[in-house]
């Protein structure tokens, strides 16, 4: 219609959450109210980031009764509407900002462990939801390795208990490893034929397998649908089955009091030449710097934007960076081995069809005997469409011409499994700031990272493992992808010594007391699981617990 | 190369509730891509084409998927990865220093362009440098890293990005928000490829050719 404005301008371009509404993203064209906030009024928490961590944390502060803003540097999408089934579109929910990655084994970064948008790496995420095993929280004492967190493993249960029931997990109903836990809140989804390989050769080995348990609903739930299994997953649920923080955490949120500023991101935390404690951020949103002032700032967006904003943020007070006094910021960054083992069924599997991790094995969490390594991992089903499946088979092997054709046309008869495999925490693995700068002028990330020999035998131990259960599952022509890695955790620990961690088991900086961090970054080792169960969990009990420091005058 | 899905067309599906709205507007938009180069030079452009043909050589009976387009695309609209190994330049960069360095290469063997040269040449010329058997330094860019790293992950998600190659792996395609249904070994919903087991090639086609 001549001079009328865009019904739906790009969100990727114009903010959704502004002039006192929000999207709602399970509605096409959705709008709800939401309270703002001026930016020369303290608000009790800015929180930068919105997903696992920042997006769990805002929503439980804000029904607590504390003013919030969460700022995201992503857009806010509503994914009826927004998204297509199409993983070349769909990389609009990545990460894309140049980082640049050394070491022994340069990290590959975006898709799969960095996402931009309101509710994070959720958006992206393949719902994977999954506890820690319960010495893990002392692998030091316990174990022999690593760092203990100076969490309870009895108290971090009842937050797991919390999270699955707040995303309505689908769950098998009993699960073979770990102490009792309740039952999952929906039924476990049907396997698809890709489980159903690694089933078979689990059940050959003699080892224990489940149904993944996962946040994607199975039965309707509100305005979710139950997943229809169209394998889109890690490219954005467009039908809102997963159950993301985009549309469970962030409507609460809002719903509570919160302000969301999507396409705002923050450049530097600001403090006081004086007290040393923060006072808000500045960020860029609609083409220019403005700045949010604060009573308390929690920092959240993962283990990279983290510690590259606490490094950006240093001043004439903290010149090493904020909350640093350990010298640990962006120190002992972790991701998960990802390895993998692939192979041809003489059966069609389809693989594309359903969640791409339908089934796994936590054996090798569980079981330590016959290890020559610390640590743990467990494998999964896989279902890459057919790009991220080209990028392997070329990447891992080399294939083009011909051969890449002929391989690509086995496409509906591969099968594979894929290890989350728990790397060690090494100082030297760490995020620094590189000397180029992004288009606002911000130093970008430089990511350092290399195996070490004890994440190597590890992975060898796993791809014996896999080449075993798919061998039994009855694949042929197996051949391996031998340098994935996924998720990321660490950079800024938390710990009970100022000396040894950033910051203490409520995620406070031990430096500046109105300062927080609560994503991946805070965990001390990073498990043989997919961390958003735990990230969220610890948000849970970090509201908790600023809710009763906050009553005891102490926050 | 014989047809494993005879017939199948995922565009068929285009008016079926497995495509969405949002969907069908970033396939039209794929499918009407121009074909001329927007970012790269003619030269340049040449030359990736001629790559292009080698890395995913296509089929004379059907239109080609335009390769080399969607490859020029992704640098036009400066698409990043979100990390970038440290040996090498930024994308546009690593493209522009390593097509000048396969055309410095391919005249020194031939004294001729890349794109002259017969297939079994290329093909050498690509396998040199897959192999880390060409010498020097392309500004500072190891032409084994840009092949491994760049070059051939470009062009393969390029072209299996393409609802063409889709047809040639049987794969579902968009499927938002219908799905699947039958999910076992061997099962296949109605509106999903149908195989060509050997002998019953005329079956799938049939069957392929009921797919909406």
């Amino acid at each position: 219609m001549p001079g009328s404005a865009d019904p739906s301008p790009d969100p990727q371009i114009v903010p959704r959450g502004r002039n006192g509404r929000a999207p709602d993203p399970l509605r096409v064209g959705g709008w709800v109210e939401m309270r703002e906030h001026r930016d020369d009024e303290a608000v009790d928490f800015a929180i930068v980031g919105t997903g696992a961590g920042g997006g769990t944390l805002a929503c439980r502060l804000a029904e607590l009764g504390f003013s919030v803003v969460g700022f995201d540097a992503g857009p806010w999408w509503r994914p009826l509407e927004d998204f297509a089934s199409d993983e070349t579109h769909q990389q609009k929910l990545y990460w894309t900002d140049e980082r640049i990655c050394d070491g022994e084994n340069p990290l590959v970064l975006g898709a799969n462990n960095s996402g931009r948008s309101v509710g994070g790496s959720t958006v992206h995420f393949a719902m994977v939801s999954l506890r820690f095993r319960p010495e893990w929280f002392k692998a030091r004492s316990r174990l022999g390795y690593g760092a203990d967190w100076p969490l309870d493993w009895r108290e971090m249960w009842r937050y797991y208990d919390l999270v699955e029931d707040a995303l309505k997990i689908s769950g098998p109903v009993n699960y073979p490893w770990g102490p009792k836990r309740p039952r999952y809140p929906y039924r476990a989804h049907e396997l698809n034929a890709a489980a159903l390989a690694l089933a078979r050769g689990c059940e050959a080995l003699g080892i224990a397998w489940a149904p993944t348990p996962l946040a994607t609903v199975s039965a309707p739930r509100g305005l979710s649908p139950p997943c229809v299994y169209r394998g889109f997953c890690v490219q954005g649920c467009a039908t809102n089955a997963k159950q993301s923080a985009l549309i469970t955490w962030i409507p609460r949120a809002v719903k509570a009091g919160a302000e969301i500023r999507d396409l705002a991101m923050v450049g530097r935390v600001e403090t006081d030449p004086k007290t040393g404690l923060a006072t808000g951020v500045h960020y860029h949103r609609e083409g220019r710097w403005r700045f949010q002032r604060a009573r308390n700032v929690v920092v959240a967006g993962y283990a990279i934007e983290t510690p590259r904003l606490l490094l950006n943020s240093a001043d004439l007070r903290h010149p090493d960076g904020l909350a640093n006094g350990s010298g640990l910021v962006g120190h002992n960054l972790m991701v998960h081995a990802n390895q993998a083992v692939y192979g041809t069924m003489r059966e069609e599997v389809r693989w594309y069809k359903g969640p791409p991790t339908l089934a796994l094995t936590e054996h090798w969490n569980y079981q330590d005997a016959g290890k020559d390594f610390h640590g743990g991992y467990c494998y999964m089903a896989q279902g890459p469409l057919p790009v991220t499946w080209a990028g392997i088979v070329a990447g891992a092997r080399g294939l083009w011409g011909r051969a890449l054709r002929d391989e690509m046309e086995q496409y509906n008869h591969a099968v594979g499994l894929k290890i989350v495999g728990e790397v060690l925490p090494d100082a030297n693995n760490r995020v620094t700031p590189a000397d180029e700068t992004d288009e606002l002028g911000l130093k970008a990330a430089r990511v350092t990272f290399s195996y070490g020999d004890n994440d190597k035998r590890l992975i060898a131990h796993a791809m014996r493992a896999m080449r075993d259960c798919l061998d039994a599952a009855g694949a042929s022509d197996l051949w391996e992808e031998t340098d994935d890695t996924a998720h990321l955790a660490g950079t800024a620990r938390m710990g009970d010594d100022p000396r040894s961690s950033v910051v203490n088991a409520d995620c406070r900086s031990w430096d500046i007391r109105n300062l927080w961090i609560c994503d991946g970054s805070v965990f001390p080792t990073i498990g043989g699981v997919n961390p958003s169960l735990t990230i969220q969990a610890i948000a849970l009990r970090t509201a908790d617990r600023i809710k009763a420091l906050a009553a005891r005058g102490e926050l | 190369m014989t047809e494993r899905f005879p017939g199948y067309d995922v565009l068929a599906k285009r008016h079926t509730p497995s495509w969405n709205a949002k969907t069908r507007q970033v396939i039209d938009e794929r499918l009407a891509l121009p074909r001329a180069p927007r970012f790269l030079s003619p030269a340049e452009f040449a030359t990736l084409a001629a790559l292009c043909n080698r890395i995913v050589p296509q089929p004379a009976n059907r239109p080609p998927v335009p390769v080399a387009a969607l490859v020029d695309d992704k640098l036009y609209e400066n698409r990043r990865d979100g990390h970038r190994d440290h040996r090498l330049p930024p994308a546009r960069e690593a493209w522009r220093r390593g097509l000048a360095g396969i055309a410095a290469e391919a005249r020194r063997r031939h004294s001729v362009g890349f794109e002259t040269l017969d297939a079994a040449e290329q093909d050498a010329l690509l396998r040199a440098m897959q192999d880390g058997d060409i010498a020097g330094d392309w500004g500072g860019m190891r032409p084994a890293m840009f092949f491994a790293k760049r070059l051939l992950l470009d062009i393969v998600t390029a072209y299996y990005g393409h609802p063409t190659a889709w047809n040639e792996i049987g794969f579902g395609g968009p499927a938002s928000p219908r799905g699947y249904v039958r999910m076992d070994f061997d099962r296949r919903d109605p509106w999903e490829a149908a195989e060509a087991k050997p002998g019953e090639e005329a079956a799938a086609r049939s069957e392929n050719a009921r797919i909406g």
